[in-house]
């Protein structure tokens, strides 16, 4: 049996019931990276050594403590724009360097504080800035089920470690689909939870205001685990939620009977992949089988969502992005003046993507054009926020593609700027207004690339959004399709 | 064209950020080509529409101020470009 190849609730019986040690499992993974991640490139940094330690610790905790948390044992990757005490951290940039936090992210702390192995850092675009894990400065990341194509991004390496069995599950972050888009892309299941669900505490900021952590899993279930274990109030995080955690493992009984399902006219326009359409129109279907109630409603600014997000995420970004001034930390080149120390340090440091991500920003913020670009975006952020609010007093959860099409071939978009932001066009809206929302494999198109199926609900019921998943994924056997990991 | 040349180097400058000329061409082209897309958002009527402030909602939170952290300069000076004892070592800003 390859122990890499279980999902979590099942390496976590499986560990209390002794038939392995965490140890094994966690060899068992190094193992698989060591076989398979030359190809996939999915980690930028492995902590093999401390990994072994964790593990061997675990194995002593499970012996004293049976009802220890799921995650004691279990080895997960964590993105690498999560700050890890003493793990080298880059976010894909040249400008951290060997950036060596001094201390961990809120979740990291409570991966390690519920006994979990952390097996390393996985690639993303700089600064989580992209939709296919291209616009990393160190290398493109490829998805394992067509090494030529895209992982999606930006998370694209954990996506791409959890399809290729390169850990048991993965933390990712997800600003406008970079959990979500590529979740699909590698056909796994990644949940963007509510804004505010989960502390943002040490994660290298890009967007504080859509900036959110989550998951990347083999099946519903883990999220759900992940979920309830990451998730909750942060005194160091003021805008974490003081909501208590509910039991997501409660939500997961299979019962859709009466559940109110919206389905977004404005999400089924052409310039979709017809597969696509014909894979979410058959996954609608099988919920209504099982007793959904189906309704078309409208979103009606749907069309406005990318404009909206990329006048707010840049101008976020150029701000949060202003820090990375060679003084305390980070890239410095002296030159003649501080202002040329500034200019020609942050021209070495940050990549093409990053650049124009905040040239834009700035621009959108600068005087004489804040009010036609950011004030007038955040006016319409406000319009598609009320359509969800409205389409929620009618429905439980919306579905929708969680992307147009299936991953892309490597090189496919990265000339065009405008074509890669339209990737996202099914997601952003959801950063924009603060919902959660999951996507999950709901089939594959004719060249054998997964398709994803995108479950929104209502602020802080992601309850609902597990219910309606994990009743999917019970009548299909999408999730337990696993990649051959060879060439086209 | 909605976007120069000039403006552009005058964003870069804003933003810190040195351009080489071939940067220069490639951002002026692919800005504006993106702002004119966000043109889009003028055929909405947004006078009464109160622009957006917090994604759930969320009020202030307030905390008491009080140190919660250990003295640890040789930690936070780790990762210094350059440093003097337990200084961070910057350029010379006044002349």
């Amino acid at each position: 049996m390859n122990l890499a190849a279980l999902t979590l609730h099942e390496a976590s019986d499986q560990l209390r019931r002794r038939e392995f040690s965490s140890r094994e499992l966690t060899e068992a993974v190094f193992e698989r990276i060591a076989a398979t991640d030359g190809k996939v490139h999915a980690y930028l940094t492995l902590a093999r050594d401390a990994a072994m330690e964790q593990a061997k610790q675990a194995d002593q905790r499970l012996k004293l403590d049976q009802a220890a948390a799921p995650l004691l044992g279990i080895p997960i990757a964590v993105k690498d724009n999560f700050l890890t005490r003493a793990l080298r951290t880059t976010c894909a940039s040249k400008i951290l360097g060997d950036f060596m936090p001094p201390y961990d992210a809120t979740t990291v702390g409570k991966l390690r504080d519920a006994g979990a192995v952390i097996v390393g850092k996985t690639n993303l675009d700089e600064f989580a800035m992209g939709s296919s894990a291209e616009n990393s400065a160190f290398f493109s990341t490829r998805n394992p089920w067509n090494l030529e194509r895209i992982p999606g991004g930006s998370s694209g390496g954990s996506a791409a470690a959890v399809a290729a069995d390169q850990c048991i599950a993965a933390l990712g972050t997800d600003t406008g689909g970079s959990i979500r888009q590529p979740a699909a892309c590698c056909g796994v299941v990644g949940l963007k939870p509510t804004y505010g669900r989960v502390s943002r505490y040490g994660i290298i900021a890009f967007a504080s205001s859509m900036d959110q952590v989550g998951p990347l899993a083999k099946d519903v279930r883990d999220a759900a685990l992940l979920l309830e274990s990451i998730a909750g109030h942060d005194p160091a995080d003021s805008t974490s939620a003081i909501f208590a955690v509910p039991q997501y493992l409660e939500a997961l009984d299979g019962n859709v009977k009466g559940l109110r399902v919206g389905v977004p006219k404005e999400y089924f326009v052409s310039g979709m992949q017809p597969e696509v359409e014909q894979a979410v129109r058959n996954a609608i279907r099988e919920l209504e089988k099982n007793g959904a109630i189906i309704e078309e409603i409208s979103l009606p600014h749907t069309e406005y969502a990318v404009a909206v997000y990329y006048i707010v995420a840049t101008a976020e970004a150029s701000s949060n992005l202003a820090r990375y001034d060679g003084m305390r930390f980070g890239h410095r080149v002296d030159a003649k003046d501080l202002t040329e120390t500034y200019m020609i340090s942050r021209d070495e440091g940050f990549g093409a993507e990053v650049k124009r991500r905040i040239m834009l920003g700035t621009y959108v913020l600068s005087a004489g054009y804040y009010d036609a670009y950011y004030l007038k975006a955040q006016r319409v952020r406000t319009l598609i926020r009320k359509d969800f609010d409205d389409a929620f007093k009618r429905c439980d959860v919306i579905l929708t593609p969680t992307a147009p099409t299936a991953a892309f071939k490597i090189g496919e978009k990265t000339q065009d700027p405008l074509q890669m932001y339209l990737s996202d066009i099914y997601t952003i809206s959801i950063n924009l207004a603060g919902l959660p929302a999951i996507s999950l494999p709901c089939g594959f198109d004719s060249d054998g690339m997964p398709i994803g199926l995108q479950v929104i609900g209502n602020h802080f019921d992601e309850s609902t959004i597990f219910r309606t998943a994990h009743a999917y994924e019970q009548a299909t056997e999408w999730h337990k399709k696993k990649p051959a990991l060879k060439n086209a | 064209m909605k976007l120069t040349r000039a403006e552009v180097q005058r964003v870069a400058l804003l933003a810190r950020l040195r351009l080489t000329a071939a940067e220069e061409s490639a951002l002026t082209e692919q800005l504006d080509n993106i702002l004119g897309y966000m043109d889009k958002l003028n055929e909405i009527d947004t006078a009464d529409i109160e622009p957006f402030s917090h994604a759930s909602n969320g009020v202030n939170a307030f905390r008491e101020d009080r140190v919660t952290n250990q003295p640890n300069a040789d930690a936070l000076l780790a990762n210094a470009p350059d440093r003097d004892a337990t200084f961070f070592k910057v350029p010379k800003i006044l002349e």
